[in-house]
């Protein structure tokens, strides 16, 4: 019986991670979004979204203690609870990346973009799935699928080189576009940074399932 | 760390009931392993086959082999009583003897030709001390051992092994008549015993086996399922019913 309800909990627990990853992926697209058509509004809305990511993931954590304190759970319960507790760090942190796009976003306001964006939009369409499919691979306990969403961080990266490479040229052809460009350059990197998250994500989950400390890249 | 008890395809029977099944251990020296695993399923009759309780118990038969620092404990050359000598036992309940706290601590070493009052006057600090009872006791020592707590009367039962300078202490399930704070010092005390003797203990409390033990073998029907470090048997767990074990999820 005792157990049946530890399950239960933990059933539960599992659910709210899955609803903060949501929250997350909602984060992201409406972030690019806003940088993408310079909706301010939207980039507050963003803002204002994370707190709950925040919320949610002070919530989980007084979960994930009071389920170690009451039912000490051991083997692979022990390490579900525990890298819960780590997953929702790092959901949170790009959560806070969002933010940081939309804070980009908010200072860019109404200036026309000095170049069309491809490669951004590029980059969140990526992190979308590597966030979806880690999500599927968390609800389905599917270590070889969290390793290759974890191998997809390369893809980013690349992406990002080219980002870097590409302004990096324009701010050296005209300085007007030093202004803009750093921005962009950090909306590239805050992308860069959130898929080094969710590859940490994906170590954990392969750390549930199969026991093992894996470095995926 | 060196083994101090080898086990090799030991096969034990009650009877005609086959209550072990091909158990093959290495018991390290100046460890604490840990024997769990669910009721009957054979963890104290094989806690019983390292110092040949099980003798005691009629119609009883042990196939496989069992030594101790390299030597057959079932060849016909050994003492058992000089076995028993080496390896020590704590039971689940204290069984102090009814006489004074002294006189449990030598009736052993008394009864192994020591007659001599300062040396067993000696075996009774040293002995006590060791089991961290002395400082409880040191001015009642003649008053009788069934007036001590539950706790002490265990740790009473610690030093009559102690007083015997055993190599090895097999511990049946010692704490599950203390309350959780006797509990803890006796878990302290086995804690500091390992620098000193090799321990093997049977535990219910898997909270117990997973703090104070070195390596851990979980037992089930009869058979050794797995055994290895205790942080690795209480995270990750290479057995599919060991895991099931350990989680509460039968058992």
């Amino acid at each position: 019986m005792v157990r049946e309800s530890f399950e239960a909990s933990l059933n539960l627990l599992k659910e709210d991670v899955v609803k903060m990853m949501e929250g997350v992926e909602e984060l992201v697209i409406k972030s690019v979004d806003s940088l993408v058509n310079r909706d301010v509004e939207l980039a507050r809305e963003v803002i204002e979204l994370d707190d709950n990511i925040d919320e949610m993931q002070n919530n989980i954590e007084e979960k994930t203690i009071e389920l170690i304190a009451l039912q000490q759970p051991m083997a692979k319960d022990l390490r579900i609870i525990f890298s819960i507790s780590k997953i929702i760090t790092d959901i949170e942190r790009v959560g806070d990346f969002c933010v940081n796009i939309s804070k980009e976003t908010i200072k860019i306001g109404n200036e026309p973009l000095i170049k069309p964006l491809i490669d951004i939009p590029k980059m969140r369409d990526i992190i979308l799935a590597m966030l979806r499919n880690s999500k599927t691979s968390f609800m389905n306990e599917d270590s070889k699928l969290a390793y290759r969403v974890g191998k997809e961080d390369e893809l980013i990266d690349n992406l990002y080189k080219d980002i870097y490479t590409e302004i990096l040229m324009m701010i050296h052809s005209d300085s007007k576009n030093i202004n803009q460009g750093t921005k962009l350059l950090f909306v590239g990197r805050y992308l860069e940074r959130m898929a080094d998250h969710i590859t940490n994500i994906c170590e954990r989950i392969i750390y549930i399932v199969d026991g093992e400390n894996v470095e995926i890249n | 760390m060196s083994t101090k008890i080898k086990v090799r395809n030991l096969n034990f029977y009650y009877g005609e009931f086959k209550a072990l099944m091909d158990i093959n251990l290495d018991i390290k020296e100046r460890q604490v392993t840990a024997l769990i695993g669910p009721s009957g399923c054979g963890k104290s009759t094989f806690l019983r086959t390292l110092n040949r309780m099980n003798d005691l118990i009629e119609e009883t038969k042990v196939k496989g082999e069992i030594t101790l620092d390299g030597e057959n404990i079932y060849s016909k050359k050994i003492e058992v009583e000089e076995l028993r000598k080496r390896v020590g036992m704590v039971f689940q309940k204290p069984n102090p003897f009814p006489k004074s706290i002294y006189e449990n601590i030598v009736y052993g070493p008394k009864r192994h030709g020591i007659k001599n009052k300062k040396k067993l006057d000696e075996i009774v600090e040293k002995s006590l001390r060791g089991a961290a009872l002395w400082d409880e006791v040191y001015d009642r020592l003649h008053k009788s051992a069934w007036d001590l707590s539950g706790g002490q009367q265990q740790r009473l039962c610690i030093a009559r092994a102690i007083a015997m300078e055993p190599e090895v202490i097999l511990m049946d399930e010692p704490t599950s008549a203390l309350d959780p704070i006797a509990t803890s010092r006796i878990e302290n005390l086995i804690d500091s015993l390992k620098k000193d003797y090799t321990i093997v203990i049977v535990t219910h409390s898997m909270q117990q086996a997973a703090r104070i033990s070195d390596n851990t073998a979980f037992f089930l029907m009869g058979e050794l399922v797995e055994f290895d470090e205790t942080s690795k048997i209480f995270t990750t767990p290479q057995d599919k019913r060991t895991e099931d074990y350990i989680t509460g999820r039968f058992g």
